[in-house]
């Protein structure tokens, strides 16, 4: 399974992890991840560690879970980006939107 | 599903050729009793041509007969099928491996040994039936995607009609430029646009909208409407951004942008206006050899609210023979075969390669070829390249306004005025370009007009309102401290104005366009001016320096001042065509 969650014990921590490439073919099991959660979530943090590739997809999923999340009061941190992940974050300047670290 | 089990308990049409009346009764009457339908001959040239008539669904052949053999009936039965499937099975006492291999390579697909077993003719008659709807399927649906997939590619050759003659009505043409988008690029989702400004100067858009297809090319058009809409009426690249970042915000689904940058470039002040949002770095290259990124500063378009969407450019001097070069995603992703990409290496390793004569764009290209090995792969790009250049080569865009049949207002008089905040907030420049352009007479001339009114509107607002010393703008770091004191100034300006007046009336010959600019700053000594002083010529200081004078003295037929020189007042005349196009040299 290439996308994997997991809950924080507070449980209002929704941890996204994503394997391999993020793109289009993740589309319906990133959705999944987050939709069918519980109502008592209120933070999300996506792991990229094993994340080798995003494309301008992915970046439209992201936009997608901030809106799921509340717009401009998501709690949204992406971490552990690779070299090149975080270079297209960066080219498209979504550290204005999202928490990277 | 219900049709093909319809289709297997079918009763089939066989054909047996057999030169042996006792074993072809005897078959015969065995496929009978089993329901199917049967055809029989004695040898192979009757078996060819009842096949040809009665296309069977299936054939047994024996191997030997009289007239034409099996083997050869076999050839030419096969080929009479083409693509389709028609089972083919011999009939044969023979068990010689080399006789029973010859039977398959002239196209037999199995052997029944003689005597005939009924069990197994029955159960081979299945498989080989089953086979054959299995064969007639997969046949089916190819046709069926190959039909679809002619009908899509009609459309989007359509489509991408439509959006040709939408999307470049621009200058992508002009000298200056070089591009390369492939042409169904719109279906990537890359676009490119370039107008002329009627002030002079250019803009252009590159975008990158997320995903392949049609959706992708959606958001197309009414970027396309709004640049050029938008552009041809003088409203400069912030305006633009806004309104197509604020359109795309509305229509497209969240997760679906924009990635873009435009480009404004001012030949008169030797000046490019950057904004890069979500594509990978652009680069100024100067004549000097010098390089500059580009790099995206912004999220791309469709993402923000437009009261957050920042549409700030970055302002950067360049002269004549420097060149900006902007390039979709699909550049730095074009793959070798290895799945090697192009990359950002790639490009400023071509960059720094780079000799005096040549040019970026095609070094860029032909170090992608070089790369990539083969061109088709990599046709999923696009490239641009600008070269600044002498405002005098700004005669040589192309005028692509068509002229309208209509009679505009010859006799109007008009007068608006912005105050206090608005100041900061909007500029009045397109709107009066466009009513000067209800007369048609003036449209030919929008170039002309719309410097005019933006040198009062500039002069009015920057030194009359402002009170900035033009003198900072000579220098490379007065430069920079002229626009921030500009900004700072912006949100003081409580109590000001700029007024302007407008009035045309016909002439026998043509028109005259009166055009009144006044405004609450504080005027000057127009009369000891030496700009304005008669027979001496213009010096690089005070107000109205350099070349904001030289414009409006070179455009109009007479300038006034009045009052203490915040009341300036410009006569301009146009004629009817023939001698119009006399005075254009």
């Amino acid at each position: 399974m290439p996308i994997q969650t997991r809950r924080y014990d507070d449980g209002q921590t929704l941890v996204i992890r994503i394997e391999g490439r993020f793109d289009f073919s993740t589309h319906q099991a990133f959705r999944d991840a987050y939709e069918h959660g519980d109502p008592h979530i209120r933070n999300y943090i996506v792991d990229l560690s094993d994340t080798t590739y995003l494309d301008s997809s992915a970046l439209g999923m992201l936009l997608l879970l901030r809106d799921y999340a509340g717009g401009d009061s998501a709690g949204i941190v992406i971490e552990n980006c690779n070299n090149d992940v975080r270079r297209i974050l960066s080219i498209s300047n979504f550290e204005q939107l999202f928490n990277i670290r | 599903m219900d049709d093909s089990v319809a289709e297997h308990s079918r009763p089939l049409r066989i054909l047996i050729a057999d030169d042996s009346d006792s074993d072809r009764l005897i078959l015969k009457t065995l496929l009978k009793r089993l329901g199917h339908e049967v055809l029989d001959v004695a040898n192979g040239l009757d078996a060819v041509s009842v096949f040809q008539r009665e296309a069977p669904d299936l054939v047994l052949l024996d191997a030997l007969m009289p007239v034409m053999d099996g083997m050869e009936a076999a050839r030419q039965i096969k080929l009479l099928a083409g693509e389709r499937l028609v089972p083919l099975i011999f009939l044969t006492s023979l068990s010689e491996a080399g006789a029973l291999a010859r039977c398959l390579e002239a196209g037999g697909d199995d052997f029944l040994g003689k005597p005939y077993n009924r069990i197994i003719i029955e159960a081979k008659i299945k498989a080989f039936n089953r086979m054959r709807l299995m064969h007639r399927t997969l046949s089916d649906q190819r046709d069926l995607i190959r039909e679809r997939n002619r009908q899509l590619t009609e459309e989007q050759e359509i489509a991408k009609r439509v959006f040709d003659n939408v999307a470049h009505s621009g200058c992508l043409d002009a000298s200056n430029i070089r591009y390369h988008a492939s042409p169904l690029s719109i279906f990537n989702g890359d676009v490119l646009f370039a107008s002329p400004r009627p002030a002079g100067g250019m803009l252009i858009f590159m975008g990158d909208f997320t995903g392949h297809g049609l959706p992708a090319a959606i958001g197309a058009m009414p970027v396309a409407e709004i640049f050029y809409g938008m552009a041809n009426k003088g409203f400069n690249g912030q305006d633009v951004l806004r309104e197509i970042n604020q359109k795309l915000k509305r229509i497209l689904p969240t997760g679906m942008f924009c990635c873009g940058a435009m480009i404004e470039a001012d030949f008169k002040l030797n000046q490019l206006q950057i904004w890069n949002g979500g594509l990978p770095d652009g680069w100024l290259i100067r004549t000097t050899g010098e390089l500059l990124a580009l790099p995206s500063r912004h999220l791309p378009l469709g993402i923000l609210a437009p009261d957050q969407f920042n549409a700030d450019f970055e302002r950067v001097g360049a002269a004549p023979g420097d060149r900006v070069l902007m390039m979709t995603d699909g550049f730095l992703e074009s793959a070798d075969s290895a799945g090697n990409v192009f990359g950002e290496q790639g490009v400023t390793g071509t960059l720094d390669r780079l000799d005096d004569g040549d040019h970026p764009f095609d070094a860029m290209m032909s170090a992608v070829h070089r790369f990539t090995g083969n061109f088709e792969d990599g046709d999923d790009l696009t490239l641009c390249c600008l070269e600044m250049m002498d405002e005098a080569g700004l005669a040589t865009l192309p005028d692509r306004a068509a002229p309208s049949a209509l009679a505009g207002p010859a006799e109007w008089r008009c007068s608006y005025e912005i105050r206090e905040r608005t100041l900061g907030e909007f500029s009045p420049l397109p709107l009066l370009l466009h009513i000067c352009m209800e007369v048609p007479g003036l449209r030919r001339k929008s170039g002309e007009i719309y410097t005019l009114l933006a040198e009062l509107y500039n002069n009015a607002l920057e030194h009359g309102v402002l009170e900035l010393p033009s003198e900072w703008k000579h220098s490379p770091e007065g430069f920079g401290r002229y626009y921030a004191e500009r900004n700072r100034r912006l949100a003081n300006v409580e109590g000001h104005y700029i007024r302007f007046t407008l009035h045309h009336s016909l002439k026998p010959d043509g028109g005259r366009l009166r055009v009144i600019c006044e405004d609450s700053g504080q005027g000057f000594d127009f009369h000891n001016h030496p700009s304005v002083a008669p027979g001496n010529s213009p010096t690089m200081s005070g107000r109205y320096a350099g070349r904001g004078l030289l414009l409006l003295k070179r455009l109009a037929e007479t300038i006034r001042f009045h009052e203490q020189g915040n009341h300036v007042e410009i006569v301009y005349d146009w004629q009817f065509a023939r001698t119009a196009e006399n005075r254009d040299d």
